[in-house]
């Protein structure tokens, strides 16, 4: 029997943080009298700084609760863009709210719990705390989804996300249970041992394999279980969008290379083949489908629908090469997520929000630096050098080139060249056609550092990019120490 | 004949491919779908609990347990969506969920 022990809670001292500091914001907000949500999501940011502190301060390695959780390098560096992407997307969210209606201080709580369940997915280590950090999370974003109450598309994309969420989080639990059943081991080490390499496991674990991949290509929203991006990406409050496009995704890919570089090792060869299907669909899908987009933010779902394919491509190559490159790839789309999210939620007319890209025209005219930190992105996304974009798409499609998937970077290279169209048809259209009326102004006040920032990292990567290959490194080696490459020199002889 | 795990499997799958038929057929309401939603995690519940009465193992039923709870919560979080998009829409016909296509 494992007994408790208080160095195990200071290992999770990050969520336990979380946790208490998000009820602590929820009394706060019930008991402060008047126009208090400013208060408490300034509180909410406060939070978010605090963990950072206590992630670095803390930082020691291990699996708490009897292996219920691991800490390693490669959770560090998840949490670390969960982090960042939570808290830049509250900020950026500080204008939206007081404008449109959104004022009931529930809003900076939800992302609070919604944060905390994305750290508990990142470090699980047991298909159990699998299960509740991922419920912890949606039912989070569901909430955030309809959170414009009044607003009857807000509603209908809560209604969608929930239910569509919910038959994945089905999928994903009637998968974890088959494994169980057939293996007799929720926790990833002994799911690990006793599948082994995979050679003598039975047909039930397989089953419970396609399912646990189909409910986690659901949650990072991979062709083709993609079918409730663009709605709810259309739907949402625009910084509840900015804020799903980012830290969810990168939780989910993070929960997503866990589970398999994890327990599933062994049986690589079973589930390359989805991740290599699902990679495909998503990068010509994401591709294809945003060109004949007229709305930003369905535009901006199928590029991420396209973005997690990339992601996809290093993980098929299940290499500590490519789990080097989805990290880098995350990282750089993070960044890349939060800079153009900044710019949409710029885009605002006699008050109302733009979402028509048409409403982006002459934008270099009436509003330059907004025009050209926009480009930046837009170039950086098609995966143009020297700028980041391009990096993360190279990490990935290298792996995927030395791990013998030639037939997959082919297909990224020409999905990147395809989706480079409706990026720089953007461009085309604040640059060359006539200017449409402009934008209401000033810029948010809380926008232009996050916009600026992003820019100048997204613009300037090349020429400093030790920190983040140091860490990504770190991170896949954490989870594939010396890659899968063992296991496949047994596999593939 | 003694009834094993296979049946309470079988029984398990059937109720889950409910679920899903329920979820996906259905063209009437929403709240069918909830309710099919929550056939879906009590089937794997089933599961659980065979399993972990099979193994001798705990940890299938604490698992169950946890299952209920979060369904519980997630029907509560459900139905509170239903309620919100009911005042704005003034219907909850499965095939009025429309405004924004795909």
């Amino acid at each position: 029997m494992h007994e408790l022990l208080v160095s195990d809670l200071f290992a999770i001292l990050p969520e336990i943080w979380f946790a208490v500091a998000g009820m602590a914001l929820l009394m706060v907000g019930v008991f402060t009298r008047g126009d208090n949500t400013r208060l408490v999501l300034w509180l909410a940011i406060g939070v978010f700084v605090v963990c950072g502190l206590l992630m670095r301060l803390l930082g020691e390695h291990g699996a708490p609760f009897a292996g219920l959780v691991v800490n390693d390098s490669f959770g560090d560096f998840m949490k670390t863009l969960v982090l960042v992407g939570a808290g830049l997307a509250l900020v950026m969210s500080l204008g939206f709210i007081r404008r449109e209606g959104m004022e009931r201080f529930e809003y900076p709580v939800l992302i609070v719990f919604a944060t905390l369940g994305m750290f508990v997915m990142v470090s699980a280590n047991d298909l159990l705390s699998l299960y509740v950090g991922l419920e912890m999370q949606s039912l989070a974003l569901y909430v955030c989804a309809a959170f414009q109450r009044d607003n009857l598309r807000s509603s209908e994309a809560g209604l969608k996300y929930f239910v569509l969420g919910a038959v994945a989080s089905g999928m994903l639990l009637y998968g974890c249970s088959m494994v169980y059943g057939f293996s007799g081991a929720t926790s990833f080490d002994t799911l690990a041992s006793v599948l082994g390499d995979g050679r003598d496991v039975g047909v039930g674990v397989s089953v419970g394999l396609a399912f646990i991949a189909a409910g986690l290509a659901f949650k990072v929203s991979a062709v083709p279980f993609h079918m409730w991006t663009p709605d709810v990406y259309e739907g949402a409050p625009t910084p509840v969008t900015a804020f799903f496009s980012i830290a969810p995704k990168v939780a989910a890919m993070a929960l997503l290379i866990r589970v398999m570089m994890g327990p599933f090792a062994g049986l690589f060869e079973q589930w390359q083949q989805i991740v290599f299907l699902l990679a495909v669909a998503s990068m010509v899908l994401g591709a294809v489908g945003a060109i004949g987009q007229i709305n930003i933010k369905r535009l901006m779902a199928y590029s991420s629908i396209g973005h997690v394919g990339f992601a996809l491509v290093g993980l098929a190559a299940g290499t500590a090469e490519g789990i080097n490159g989805v990290a880098i790839y995350l990282a750089i789309y993070l960044v890349m997520g939060l800079g153009a999210w900044g710019c949409i939620l710029t885009m605002r007319r006699q008050g109302a929000m733009v979402e028509e890209i048409a409403g982006l025209a002459g934008l270099s005219r009436t509003n330059p630096p907004l025009a050209l930190c926009f480009a930046i992105f837009m170039f950086s996304m098609a995966g143009i050098p020297p700028l980041a974009g391009f990096f993360g798409k190279f990490y990935v499609f290298m792996a995927a080139v030395n791990a013998g998937l030639y037939t997959l970077a082919v297909v990224g290279v020409l999905a990147s060249a395809v989706g480079a169209f409706y990026y720089i048809r953007i461009v085309k259209i604040m640059y060359f056609d006539e200017p449409a009326d402009g934008f209401d102004t000033p810029l948010g006040r809380e926008l232009w550092p996050v916009i600026a920032l992003a820019a100048a990292v997204t613009l300037l990567f090349f020429i400093y990019t030790g920190p983040l290959l140091d860490s990504a490194q770190a991170a896949s080696l954490a989870l594939a120490p010396g890659g899968l490459d063992g296991a496949r020199a047994v596999l593939v002889p | 004949m003694e009834i094993g795990l296979a049946h309470y499997l079988t029984v398990a799958a059937i109720l889950f491919t409910l679920g899903i038929l329920g979820i996906f057929l259905n063209r009437k309401n929403v709240i069918i779908i909830l309710m099919s939603v929550e056939l879906m995690l009590l089937a794997v519940n089933i599961n659980l609990v065979a399993f972990s009465v099979e193994l001798g193992d705990m940890a299938g039923q604490v698992f169950a347990m946890l299952v209920l709870t979060v369904a519980a919560a997630e029907a509560a979080i459900g139905l509170a969506i239903l309620v919100v998009y009911f005042r704005n829409r003034g219907s909850i016909a499965v095939e009025d969920i429309n405004m924004m296509k795909g």
